[in-house]
């Protein structure tokens, strides 16, 4: 009931100051506390944190500036490989235009040189020809005169010498019609005239 | 001996009186020590002391909370970081603006310290805040005060510090007659006593509420007669009454702390 009498001097609005330096001393000691030994250990501890987490992402960003780099490395490579697979396709391709000219000159020349031969062996086996067929020709024709005429023309024939000369007339006139003729390319290869 | 328990001897001893309602009495305990120091008369009463448990238990749980304080925080880090972090990003940092965290540190000591003390409200043994004493709310208000006004002076200076409260810019020069009394009275009179009372009175609401409850459940369940069915109510009303008194808690510790960062915010930043 003594709590009840006293009650009365009390208003709740007007503190005794007594009460005010204590809550004061309170106050001040957790301030303290907060302000000088917990904030800045936590201040520490986000700034520890926010750099942990950069540190993170600037790694990641140094690893995917490494593999762009990488891939450009590849990405130049490849072009020169291209490039120099195309440079090698020319060369071949120029290298293998030159085999075939050399080879087309070269089958040409072969060619040629075969045609030239055949032709000249053609011209002695003519020759050869001519030669028999001259030897032949007169002894058939005196025969053949001969026997139209009369016997003992043979040896008269031969000791004048007129089937030989008639003969050499008519080499000259076919010496003359084969240089007419000499228009397939064996011009170069035409008899070698007299003996 | 808890403050409800010394109401309810009260209550037993005015048996067949009818209920007596607990009083002021709740708030001013006997005093366990008295001394004096210059003139002023200190009381050591069981508020004191469990403003000083509910102070030292708090510096001891943030000390312990921030000693160790590293990149991955431990379940005490975290809690600590988690009301550390809620004042320094939710007021200092986004209230203030971006040259509030200076003021963090301070802003986290007002939350904490009233957080601590407040929680006291529901602590069985202890049940009363000292936030529910005046002298505690006031003297945090007056500590903003000065703060605030400061802060603005060295911001701003005097002379535009002053001018702008005294005449805002951008009014109309008739309404000077109007508006400058107007906040001459808020920036200097209701800020810190609005502060100090909201504080003051919800905890010294919630205190009465719950005692009343207490008490009127326990004198209920006593008298006998079919007025008893009321008491478990009562007591029910008791304990929805606590968990509000939580909600109460955090919000006056968070609403003190948010409005004097609002305050610091019109200190920096020249605005109107």
């Amino acid at each position: 009931m003594l709590v009840w009498a006293a009650e009365e001097t009390h208003n709740p609005l007007i503190p005794p100051v007594g009460e005010i330096i204590i809550g004061a001393i309170a106050f001040a000691v957790l301030a303290f506390v907060m302000i000088k030994l917990v904030a800045p250990q936590f201040e520490k501890a986000f700034v520890a944190r926010r750099n942990a987490i950069e540190g993170g992402i600037e790694r990641a960003e140094a690893m995917q500036a490494e593999a762009k780099a990488a891939l450009e490395q590849y990405r130049a490579q490849l072009a020169e490989a291209r490039t120099e697979a195309a440079q090698i396709r020319d060369a071949a391709r120029a290298e293998g235009q030159q085999i075939l000219e050399e080879m087309r000159g070269q089958a040409q020349a072969e060619s040629a040189r075969i045609i030239a031969r055949g032709e000249e062996q053609l011209m002695a086996q003519r020759q050869q020809v001519i030669s028999q067929l001259r030897a032949e020709i007169g002894t058939l024709a005196v025969e053949l005169a001969g026997r139209v005429v009369g016997e003992s023309l043979t040896d008269e024939a031969r000791r004048s010498g007129t089937v030989d000369r008639f003969l050499a007339e008519l080499d000259g006139m076919t010496a003359g019609t084969a240089a007419g003729d000499g228009r397939g390319g064996s011009t170069a290869y035409a008899p070698q005239g007299d003996r | 001996m808890t403050s409800s328990a010394l109401a309810l001897g009260d209550v037993l001893a005015a048996n067949g009186e009818g209920f007596q309602a607990p009083g002021l009495g709740e708030f001013y305990p006997e005093a366990i020590a008295h001394f004096s120091v210059l003139g002023i008369n200190f009381e050591i009463t069981r508020i004191t002391i469990i403003l000083w448990i509910a102070t030292l238990a708090m510096a001891a749980f943030l000390y312990f909370a921030a000693r160790n304080a590293s990149i991955v925080p431990g379940k005490l880090q975290f809690l600590g970081e988690a009301g550390y972090g809620l004042i320094r990003n939710g007021i200092a940092r986004d209230v203030i603006g971006p040259r509030g965290l200076p003021f963090a540190p301070f802003l986290a000591s007002l939350f904490f310290f009233i957080l601590a003390n407040n929680l006291m409200a529901i602590i069985p043994f202890a049940q009363i805040s000292p936030m529910s004493k005046f002298a505690f709310p006031l003297f945090l208000a007056l500590v903003c005060y000065v703060i605030y006004i400061w802060v603005g002076i060295r911001e701003q200076g005097v002379k535009r510090y002053f001018k702008d409260i005294l005449f805002l810019p951008g009014v109309p020069t008739y309404m000077y007659v109007l508006v400058t009394p107007i906040e001459i009275l808020q920036n200097f009179v209701v800020r810190p006593f609005t502060l100090a009372v909201r504080l003051f009175a919800n905890m010294f609401a919630g205190h009465m509420l719950l005692v009343v409850f207490s008490l009127g459940a326990v004198y209920l369940l006593q008298t006998g007669n079919y007025s008893a069915v009321f008491g478990p109510i009562s007591a029910l009303m008791a304990i929805v009454m606590t968990f509000f008194e939580l909600l109460v808690i955090f919000l006056q510790a968070y609403v003190f702390t948010v409005l004097m960062g609002t305050y610091l915010n019109g200190s920096i930043e020249a605005e109107h």
